[in-house]
């Protein structure tokens, strides 16, 4: 059985699993609740000076059928005063000392922030987590993203930050910014011990077409939400992996954005993440989803021979390099396999209309009657020559293994874009010539 | 004893209560988003009228079903009421590639009627005859599917339409031949009503011949479609025939339209004679009306049946009960009433069907209903046209293309051109036969059904059951091969 517990930047838990800062992780009513269901550690709902929320805080993103595919909010932090929040911490470490428990800040001034670290380590928290991406109501204040949004303010926060921590602090990041990799170098000059990232990313969900305003609405109007859910994981995951490989980072990741299953933990993990964040997925099912969580990522980590998420942790991170150095002289292709193809002829449409022309409807006697085809009806076929491998068929195709993507030898060695311009620097080859 | 109603209105509501209710709006999104959205759909090649099925299915996705009923009532007229009678299983859902996927197909048909229903409840017309008329007089003799799918494609095209009928309704068998659990007469009279509003005139107990001369209709209109159907059952050539509980069956079926369900007459014990479609909804329909024994007859095997396996499915379900290679030899009588049949069994020998010596036995029914098959018209064709040609079966011989017929001006569809098939091929053959009227007085061409599910696509013939027909039970033996 692999090791599912961490040690994030000082910070121990019995497995990389962390609720983030969020409705579910409120009150030490649902911190208990989330640790009896398995969670390894708990991000405060971020504590500050108490809010006023508004009624309608919540909107939807539905594609076909499935709902909650994006989520988007303009809730506020924490309502609950700092006292009760603090003292509800204290309990809760109690009760589960072996168990994260990180508060998430987000205040103002100077000292207020010195108070509000000081009185974290107090209740005995095990980490802070500073609030620099909430992109609602709060950076209208001058907090929040707004923050997280100008490296140079960021790094002069975390530094009061660090003048008075002596727990673990965490910086969570905003999405919500050219390159996160300058606000990461920032937290990282300012001597902070870990990153956070994604928070959420500015966003309207959908406009209601009957009242013409958007989701979710308060008295005929709305704001700028913030989107999270399972639409934003792939936004998550580049932002993850770019600090991650960034040598001048440097810092322990938790990685936010998306995550609802184990699968997605072990995407964010083998990218660079060490701990794990979720708030959406338990918005939707509540806080057992966990148990998949666990027990999926565990078997995963078996069946490949990781004996700790720490060893697994990064193991993709250098699968990824910059454009110039991918191989321009891969080819691979698309293949049908007639056995399977039903004939919705969704590859041929997707590839007539949206990519380069190279497949073609053609009689199906020399193909049989597969599944589903009918007589004097055509089949797809791909012209071989002419596909430029760009998967795009392969992706629209519903039956899954039917059309497969297959690597071609065409005998030349590899020459990356970089090697391109060098050799034609040297004039060791003739340009290639464009399509015309 | 003469028949008479044996249930309850409750108990008979709720017996004949609709097969497949309409979908709620959830349901609706649920089935819709099943839709792969083929392009060049098998779908539409298997809908003789060739309903762009994925386009009118994305709409309900997409929550529109306005403009998803538009593109249905656009390529079928009468798509509200194929939604519940057509054989989806062997047509539209029968080539669904998610039949191959998943092992059960979108329901295309309950899609349908979601969308159809949504603007016959709304009272909102998708379908409008231009304002300006051409000019041209067209008589439609007939207002059952053929005759309303010709008469509204012609009103879309700016001709004058009068539909003839004998009855004194319209929509032929959708308003009084299907069985009560799959549609109410009132969508079919419904569609009629929409036709209506496209300028359609309807002229209705009107006999043609009789009380319209064929020689007026030559003189007032630029062409006349003959959508007459198929005449009575088949009379049976057995002593007893002629007594009062020997009834057609389509009678008997149309009683059931015409009166309310708890005075609908019914025996106890009922016999179906045949086995096709028509028998399965008559046997159906006795049992949930109360018949406490009701039996198809069936001269051949229980793999002959030309009913389809679905109908013969729903039938053992509703607890009707099956004799194979028999026939009835003697309907006998009491008191002037059907008391029972003389049966006998069947065998093939010397290949021809003939009786098994000495095995006849006598069963008590109080109903015997003939669903044997219907007459060709074929003496009231000739009567009417003169000129009319017949083939050996009893059908009017045309131009598949155009409808035409051998008499001038005179276009036929529907039963008594294809001697008796679905709803949903006499709606085409209608709509085909007013596009050849149309080619005929306007020298112009009106395309196929414009599908953009299929646009663009190359060398294209296939993607319209409308142009380019199949049939699932004809894939299917091509398959098996």
């Amino acid at each position: 059985m692999a090791d599912l517990s961490i040690n994030f930047a000082g910070i121990k838990s019995p497995n990389p699993f962390w609720i983030a800062s969020g409705p579910p992780s409120n009150t030490a009513y649902q911190s208990h609740r989330a640790f009896e269901a398995g969670w390894g550690g708990v991000v405060w709902k971020t504590i500050g000076d108490p809010i006023i929320n508004v009624a309608s805080r919540y909107s939807a993103l539905n594609l076909g059928g499935q709902r909650m595919v994006g989520f988007n909010n303009i809730e506020l932090i924490s309502d609950r005063s700092p006292e009760t929040n603090f003292r509800e911490i204290k309990e809760v470490k109690v009760r589960w000392p072996n168990h994260a428990v990180i508060a998430s800040l987000m205040v103002d001034t100077r000292e207020r922030w010195h108070e509000f670290v000081k009185r974290s380590a107090d209740c005995g928290a095990d980490g802070i987590e500073l609030n620099f991406g909430c992109p609602h109501g709060m950076c209208e204040r001058g907090m929040g993203s707004a923050v997280g949004q100008n490296p140079d303010v960021a790094e002069t926060i975390v530094g009061w930050v660090m003048e008075a921590a002596e727990i673990p602090v965490i910086v969570k990041l905003t999405p919500n910014i050219t390159n996160v990799v300058y606000a990461a170098r920032a937290a990282k000059r300012a001597g902070a011990d870990a990153i956070s990232l994604i928070n959420t990313i500015n966003s309207i969900t959908n406009v209601n077409l009957d009242t013409l305003t958007p989701e979710p609405t308060v008295r005929g109007l709305s704001s700028h939400g913030g989107y999270c859910g399972p639409a934003v994981k792939p936004i998550a995951l580049n932002m993850v992996q770019s600090c991650a490989a960034d040598p001048e980072v440097g810092l322990p990741i938790s990685g936010i954005g998306g995550i609802g299953n184990w699968r997605d933990a072990a995407e964010f993990i083998a990218l660079g993440s060490l701990s794990l964040q979720v708030c959406t997925a338990v918005m939707h099912y509540g806080f057992r989803i966990v148990e998949d969580m666990n027990e999926g990522l565990s078997d995963y980590l078996d069946s490949k021979g990781y004996k700790s998420v720490a060893e697994f942790s990064g193991a993709a991170v250098k699968s990824l390099s910059d454009w110039k150095y991918l191989d321009l002289h891969y080819k691979r292709v698309a293949r049908i396999d007639y056995d399977k193809c039903i004939g919705c002829n969704l590859c041929y449409i997707a590839c007539e209309d949206g990519a380069h022309q190279c497949i073609d409807l053609v009689d199906s006697a020399p193909y049989g009657l597969g599944p589903g085809r009918v007589p004097g009806k055509p089949v797809p076929k791909v012209r071989e020559e002419d596909c430029v491998g760009c998967n795009l068929c392969s992706l629209v195709c519903p039956v899954d293994d039917c059309i497969t993507m297959v690597e071609i030898d065409t005998g030349r060695d590899k020459m990356s874009w970089n090697d391109y311009q060098t050799r034609l620097a040297k004039g060791e080859m003739e340009p290639i010539p464009a399509h015309h | 004893m003469p028949i008479q109603p044996l249930l309850d209105s409750e108990t008979a509501a709720r017996n004949m209560a609709e097969k497949a209710p309409r979908y709620a709006p959830q349901e609706a999104l649920i089935e819709a988003n099943r839709c792969l959205f083929c392009f060049d759909a098998p779908c539409i090649m298997a809908c003789p009228t060739g309903i762009d099925i994925p386009s009118f299915i994305k709409k309900i996705a997409n929550k529109n079903p306005v403009a998803s009923a538009r593109t249905i009532l656009t390529a079928n007229v009468l798509g509200a009421s194929c939604a519940r009678v057509c054989p989806t299983e062997v047509l539209c859902e029968g080539a669904c590639v998610v039949l191959d996927l998943e092992g059960d197909p979108v329901k295309i048909g309950r899609l349908q009627r979601y969308a159809t229903d949504y603007v016959f409840e709304h009272h909102i017309d998708v379908l409008h005859a231009p304002a300006k008329k051409n000019g041209k007089k067209v008589a439609v003799l007939g207002a059952g599917p053929a005759g309303l799918g010709c008469a509204a494609e012609l009103a879309q095209l700016g001709y004058e339409v009068t539909v003839f009928e004998k009855k004194k309704a319209g929509g032929g068998l959708n308003t009084y031949g299907i069985a009560y659990y799959k549609m109410r007469p009132e969508i079919s009279l419904e569609e009629v009503r929409m036709i209506e509003r496209l300028g359609v005139k309807f002229r209705y107990g009107v006999e043609i011949g009789k009380d319209v001369p064929i020689a007026d209709l030559e003189k007032n209109y630029d062409a006349i479609f003959l959508g007459l159907g198929l005449g009575g059952a088949n009379r049976l050539g057995i002593p007893g025939e002629d007594l009062p509980e020997v009834v057609d069956a389509l009678d008997f079926i149309e009683w059931i339209h015409t009166k309310p369900l708890h005075e609908v007459p019914v025996g106890r014990r009922v016999a179906v004679l045949g086995c096709g479609n028509t028998a399965i909804d008559a046997v159906s329909q006795s049992k949930r009306l109360g018949a406490e024994v009701a039996t198809i007859i069936y001269r051949r095997g229980e793999n002959d049946m030309p009913a389809y396996e679905f109908e013969y499915e729903l039938a053992k379900n509703d607890g009707a009960t099956f004799h194979f290679h028999t026939i009835p030899t003697e309907v006998l009588g009491e008191n002037g009433n059907v008391k029972a049949l003389r049966l006998a069994k069947t065998e093939f020998r010397d290949g021809k069907l003939q009786l098994v010596p000495g095995s006849e036995w006598i069963e008590e029914f109080d109903l015997v209903l003939k669903a044997v098959g219907q007459e060709k018209q074929t003496s009231i064709f000739t009567q009417l046209f003169p000129g009319l040609k017949l083939d050996r079966k009893g059908r009017v011989e045309h131009n598949p293309e155009t409808m035409e017929t051998g008499v001038p001006k005179l276009f036929v569809g529907g039963d008594c051109a294809n001697g008796g098939r679905e709803v949903v091929n006499a709606v085409a053959e209608g709509k085909r036969a007013a596009r050849g009227i149309n080619a005929m007085l306007t020298k112009q061409k009106v395309e196929g059904p414009i599908q953009p599910s299929r646009h663009g696509a190359k060398n294209g013939t296939t993607g319209s059951g409308f142009n380019n027909p199949i049939r699932v039970p004809e894939l299917l033996a091509a398959m098996s091969k």
